[in-house]
């Protein structure tokens, strides 16, 4: 109860500096005030809700949770619209729409019939995809939640035959293909290729070394890995030394992804510290100092 | 020395996270940034892919991604689009993530705002005036990855029978000059454009791959986020992608290759600086579990 009080506050808080400034702005700007007024909050409140953000970095605490819930919130809304304008609206409440006005008109022109006026009547049919996305709604009901099972039978129906056959060419058949030849050159050449080893050997190169061992590692990696996941037979002997070979790969690839992953959070980080600094700090605040 | 091995092991992690602020606020608040940076083989095929297209080419660029990713893929596209306007080729865009409308508007409006002057670029390349309707046009939003990556293998109207301000498309062909989108008479599909190039933080490259490339085999390059980097590596070896720039780093390396040093450029001082202090984390906190361990497994301790 406490910490509502306190969030309350917070918010009340942050809305009358945030207001205040805002005011202050809007008399001390030139030109296109307006405009620059709106520029000042919207980055003045991100400003605010990234420090709020980063307090949990110390602990959890009314200022994090504050600034979650409003994204939740302002997310859970913003998608509604979204979702609505780009695709209840435009494909089925208009279509519907538009599928009931060509039956009026044919009905007032007097050429109504039921083939022209309702099979063939593309509008009217988007009812029925209307009315399977509507029975998803149902899972919130306990007695009615099996009505959902049909839309997600639909939908996970259509999706799947979609997406298996060419799933399955671009994931598998393809990446198969990529073991046994380098599909990306000009002139597809074996994985396994011995020539780039004569190549080395007469001319040895670092470029030369690493071009012969790429193919041949790829394929033990590929073999080795396998049959780390092959749990039928018990990984004992020649089999287990290959599937230990395959846990080495495995731990190769999940440092590459933990060193990518490391430097994709960095990144997010500067992000924030790059506005905070110049489009915030050196951009909005400091000129209102006369710095800048 | 045990002490301080084992006080080390338990560093409460609140001292990392300011290491890691410091690390990187420093370099931002003084202004420093890296000076080159050496592009992978990887984006240096985007490059030349773009670099070797004609002027009046077309490519869709399809910037899948939302504001939580803005850092690693907005430099990208910027330095795409400046690459794609300073060679004359022309752009659709569009979005297939609910929440890209606003960021890619917001990127269109100030690369259009950069060109819409003549002038001369910093590397002293002259800058020419790029329009919107002629250079490039903005499609936006619609519900539905698959269905839409489908849709533009035969007709873009489709999916998009208007831009994202709801102009209407002009038809396939139509007079040029009675519209103020003369780019999308030259567009119906797949077969009107040199390649598609999608950035994004998610898995829409792969839906680019699998419906696109293998559907109707237009050709893909990818911006992603460092942390999907792995993933999409594989569709290099088989060529279903032409190329691949990832992260902020590939970002930093777009920016080296068209010679246009930006964000991306100034955000590797500082990712390279936190980089070294992990590693340096990693090392010491290893060297030090061992040390600890050999000295409790003698049955030592408080030495």
């Amino acid at each position: 109860m406490k910490n509502k009080w306190l969030m309350f506050l917070m918010g009340l808080g942050m809305a009358v500096v945030v207001g205040f400034l805002s005011h202050f702005m809007f008399y001390t700007t030139g030109e296109d005030q307006t405009l620059q007024m709106h520029t000042w909050l919207g980055l003045t409140v991100a400003a605010i809700l990234t420090l709020f953000i980063y307090t949990f970095l110390y602990k959890d605490n009314p200022l994090y949770k504050f600034a979650e819930h409003l994204l939740v919130g302002t997310s859970a809304g913003y998608y509604l619209v979204v979702y609505y304008h780009n695709s209840v609206k435009p494909n089925m409440i208009d279509q519907i729409v538009a599928g009931f006005q060509q039956i009026g008109q044919m009905r007032a022109e007097g050429t109504f019939n039921f083939v022209d006026g309702i099979l063939t009547n593309a509008g009217i049919w988007a009812i029925v995809p209307g009315i399977i996305g509507f029975l998803i709604l149902f899972r919130l009901s306990r007695k009615l939640g099996w009505l959902a099972r049909y839309s997600f039978g639909f939908y996970i129906g259509t999706a799947m035959g979609m997406y298996i056959p060419v799933g399955f060419q671009a994931s598998i058949v393809e990446q198969i293909r990529g073991t046994i030849v380098h599909s990306a050159a000009a002139e597809p050449t074996p994985v396994f290729n011995l020539v780039y080893f004569g190549e080395f050997f007469s001319h040895p190169t670092w470029g030369g070394f690493v071009q012969a061992i790429s193919g041949p590692l790829i394929i033990v990696g590929i073999f080795c890995t396998l049959i780390y996941f092959f749990f039928s037979k018990e990984h004992t002997g020649v089999f287990g030394a290959f599937g230990k070979v395959g846990i080495w790969f495995l731990m190769v690839g999940f440092g590459a992804s933990f060193g990518a992953t490391v430097m994709a959070r960095i990144s997010l980080l500067i992000g924030r510290m790059d506005f905070l600094i110049n489009d915030w700090f050196k951009g909005l605040i400091l000129p209102l100092f006369g710095g800048g | 020395m045990y002490k301080i091995l084992n006080a080390f092991l338990k560093i409460n992690r609140r001292w990392i996270f300011l290491l890691v602020l410091l690390g990187v606020l420093i370099p931002l608040v003084l202004g420093k940034g890296l000076t080159r940076s050496y592009p992978g083989a990887e984006v240096v095929k985007v490059y030349d892919f773009l670099n070797n297209l004609e002027e009046g080419d077309i490519i869709i660029l399809s910037m899948d991604y939302d504001p939580a990713t803005i850092p690693e893929l907005n430099p990208m596209a910027r330095a795409l689009l400046r690459q794609c306007f300073n060679k004359g080729i022309r752009v659709v865009s569009l979005t297939l993530h609910p929440a890209g409308p606003g960021v890619v508007i917001t990127l269109v409006d100030e690369l259009l705002r950069e060109y819409s002057q003549p002038g001369v670029n910093p590397d002293g390349s002259v800058r020419p005036v790029r329009e919107y309707g002629e250079d490039i046009v903005f499609l936006g939003y619609k519900v539905g990855t698959a269905v839409n990556i489908l849709a533009l293998g035969e007709d873009v109207r489709l999916s998009w029978p208007q831009d994202y301000a709801g102009v209407e498309l002009p038809a396939y062909g139509s007079d040029p000059t009675q519209t103020t989108l003369p780019l999308m008479c030259d567009v119906q599909n797949y077969n009107d454009v040199k390649c598609v190039v999608t950035i994004s933080g998610t898995r829409i490259p792969e839906y680019w791959v699998a419906y696109g490339y293998q559907r109707y085999h237009v050709k893909v390059a990818t911006g992603c986020t460092a942390v999907m980097f792995a993933d999409f590596y594989p569709y290099l070896q088989t060529g279903q992608m032409i190329g691949l720039i990832p992260g902020m780093k590939g970002a930093a390396d777009y920016e080296e290759l068209i010679n246009r040093p930006a964000r991306a450029m100034v955000g590797m001082l500082p990712q390279s600086i936190v980089h070294l202090m992990i590693v340096g984390f990693i090392i010491l906190g290893n060297i030090a579990y061992f040390i600890v361990r050999r000295w409790e497994k003698r049955g030592g301790g408080d030495r």
